[in-house]
């Protein structure tokens, strides 16, 4: 079997474009022209601001819709030709997690009763029990409790729900799962929760993760590989490590240089990108970057930048020539009172045996505050 | 109710301060605003930091006079505004404050316009409800703010609705309507949260440009530490209606002594640092109702013990930076084995 599990050939997919009673609707050029490669094993990332076409790739990916032109080989099969049995295959295969946790759950089904139905689905022979075991079983792996199956989604916070619908996916065994921005509802603390699972998961059970997102922090936490999308095409391709040490593409360069950073010393200005995306009913000529590029020329208003590969390269005339000048802000070291602050944290929370010191007198720098302002 | 304040310790560049802020809601026996206490100086941005569910936009909404009157019962509260000072205790705070003196700006730039009025009504609204004059001034006033916030062709904008704009154009749109009558404090709710990265920075630069032009003071309601750590002069922690930690930003990340702090900077995943396993604050926020006595964090933090059952007040740390908790500095007071 080839180690490349999911595979996307010059996928495109448009909307609208069609005459109705109101005139003709405007074509939206969601996704125009992608292909990719995800290998067996690694977490891949698409990465890009709302409207670059990154969710409609995903279902494209999963055939929630079908594409305009273009092909998917899921485990070297077209996805986009299958039907009946060999498609409930594939959706058994294949399992995707919502991004907004309170509205992709049913509020009537009980927490069972979700984690369960793909079960009765892909295996209909099971019996009750070993089904209820089983969804005891996928409740624990995610860090819930089996008795949270008698209760109801309204009953949970925001990341006990994403638990719900990171076991729910698991459920049927999938090879593949693809988040279409699992955490971003999230707060911090429970997005960390989230992401350790989804981390641990894909380890112990050798999932391939397709992770949807625009948090950049978040995506070089967990990706292997990440593509960078601008108005429905992949600009930039890579190993996540590489793509940030050494952005190519002039949006890459961009979108890293937005990031704020840690680094709470200087809030020096960085290079802002000018304008908003423009709308992908009616994208620019050429590049679809230019409009916003800093180092447009001549060449990119007339001709398509290609990215030429399915795994690694980037769409810019003139990538070779850009300087890069934009180095990741990296967060200034840490006191090492402040370090060992952190190291006790970590040892404490991740079950480390704590023990108080016996009282101080009040040091003379902890007095009590009597003045608050 | 306004009045002079003649304290003579108050620093003379505080553009406003609120002081022992309680409040709860009819019906709930736990108050969902502590004793928080917080202030701005000129030119100043304050970020109040925390998860959802901490207090920060009921605080915010205090400030504001916007919480539902019958509903609310603030049991305390002081708010200053440049030396005068009015008590929050069963009071309606002013239009004359509202919207003229302090302004504030909202998460969601879609439902705080109104669909059904153009961007120019909206603006001009705003300036004729606390400048009064002629509607020809307003619509001129408006044209100017639109411009100052960063609008291309303004004319055009003024006569559109808020649909036929972007998330970061009608973000601009409402900073526009906040600073038309000149506020001198600025209160901003997660003002980039739902907004692109690219657009997110604009946004900042933006806020941070007007802050230099006009030394409005700004406080800034954010879950977002990237964006504490971009813009925050200084910064407060809440956690369950309480500050659990407040100072100057290059302390607060140099230097976090509350667990919750570091909690919450562990869990940020770092550029520097991929695939490093996040650690975490364990559980969520609990509801108000479930909130512990004493310290409200302890039933998350992993150094808890029986002096967390009485509350812990804020210590200075340095005198500008403080911290509410017993076991501060950790390293000194707790030792874990592994």
């Amino acid at each position: 079997m080839s180690d490349v599990i999911l595979e996307a050939t010059s996928l495109v997919k448009h909307f609208g474009g069609s005459d109705s009673w109101f005139g003709k609707t405007p074509k939206v050029q969601a996704v125009d022209g992608v292909s990719l490669r995800v290998r067996r094993g690694e977490t891949f990332a698409i990465v890009g601001e709302s409207g670059c076409g990154k969710s409609t790739l995903a279902r494209l990916l999963m055939r929630l819709l079908e594409p305009t032109s273009g092909a998917v080989m899921f485990e070297g099969k077209e996805v986009s030709s299958v039907s009946g049995d060999a498609l409930k295959t594939l959706r058994r295969d294949m399992q995707f997690i919502f991004q907004d946790p309170f509205s992709s759950l049913n509020p009537r089904m009980s927490v069972g009763k979700l984690v369960g139905e793909p079960l009765e689905v892909h295996a209909p022979d099971m019996s009750a029990q070993h089904r209820r075991d089983k969804v005891a079983e996928l409740l624990r792996k995610v860090g819930l409790r089996p008795e949270h199956a008698g209760r109801y989604p309204h009953e949970f916070s925001g990341g006990q729900r994403q638990r719900i619908g990171i076991a729910r996916a698991l459920a049927s065994g999938p090879k593949l799962i693809i988040g279409d921005e699992p955490v971003s509802a999230l707060d911090v603390s429970v997005q960390a929760q989230v992401i350790n699972l989804m981390g641990d998961l894909s380890r112990d059970l050798g999932l391939t993760l397709v992770i949807i997102a625009h948090d950049l922090g978040v995506i070089r936490h967990m990706s292997d590989r990440v593509a960078v999308m601008y108005l429905g095409r992949i600009v930039e391709m890579g190993r996540t490590e590489e793509v940030f040490a050494n952005p190519r593409h002039p949006y890459t360069q961009a979108l890293l240089a937005s990031i704020p950073s840690m680094d709470g010393s200087d809030a020096a200005r960085r290079p802002v990108v000018l304008g908003e995306m423009p709308s992908p009913s009616n994208p620019p000529s050429g590049c679809r970057f230019h409009t916003r590029c800093p180092h447009a020329q001549g060449r990119c208003k007339e001709e398509s930048p290609t990215l030429g590969s399915y795994e690694d390269g980037v769409a810019c005339h003139f990538w070779e020539t850009l300087a890069i000048d934009t180095p990741l802000p990296i967060p200034s070291p840490r006191s090492d009172a402040t370090q060992a602050r952190f190291a006790l944290y970590r040892a404490a929370t991740e079950g480390g045996t704590v023990t108080h010191k016996k009282p101080q007198p009040e040091t003379a720098t902890k007095q009590h505050r009597e003045d608050h302002l | 109710m306004i009045t002079k304040a003649h304290s003579s310790e108050y620093p003379a560049d505080t553009l406003l301060s609120v002081e022992n802020l309680t409040l709860r809601f009819r019906g709930q026996s736990n108050d969902v605003v502590d004793d928080v206490s917080l202030r701005v100086r000129r030119g100043e941005v304050l970020c109040v930091v925390g998860e959802s569910g901490c207090g920060k936009s009921v605080t915010a909404m205090a400030l504001m006079g916007l919480l539902p009157v019958g509903s609310t019962r603030i049991s305390s509260g002081l708010l200053k505004i440049e030396g005068e000072s009015l008590c929050l205790v069963d009071t309606v705070v002013p239009a004359t404050l509202r919207g003229n003196r302090i302004a504030m700006i909202f998460q969601e730039p879609m439902t705080s316009l109104n669909p059904s009025f153009t961007i120019g009504n909206q603006i001009a609204e705003a300036v004729l409800q606390h400048r009064g004059g002629s509607k020809a001034a307003a619509r001129e006033r408006s044209l100017e703010m639109l411009a100052r916030v960063g609008i291309a062709s303004p004319e055009k904008r003024l006569s559109e609705y808020p649909h036929q704009l972007s998330g970061g154009m009608r973000q601009r749109v409402m900073i526009a309507m906040a600073l038309a009558n000149d506020p001198q404090i600025l209160i901003a709710d997660e003002p980039t949260t739902a907004l692109d990265v690219t657009i997110q920075a604009q946004i900042l630069n933006l806020i941070r440009d007007l802050r230099d032009e006009t030394g409005m003071g700004t406080i800034m309601i954010t879950h977002d530490l990237g964006v504490v750590a971009e813009i925050a002069d200084t910064v407060a922690v809440m956690y369950g209606g309480q500050v659990v930690e407040q100072g100057p930003a290059a302390d607060i990340f140099a230097d976090p002594q509350h667990p919750y702090t570091i909690g919450l900077m562990s869990s940020m995943p770092r550029l520097d640092r991929p695939g490093e396993r996040l650690s975490i604050v364990p559980g969520t926020v609990p509801t108000v109702a479930a909130m512990p006595k004493g310290c409200r964090f302890r039933t998350r933090c992993a150094f808890a013990n029986e002096i967390c059952g009485t509350r812990p007040s804020l210590c200075d740390v340095t005198p500008l930076h403080s911290v509410a908790c017993h076991h501060a500095p950790l390293e000194a007071h707790i030792e874990v084995a592994v």
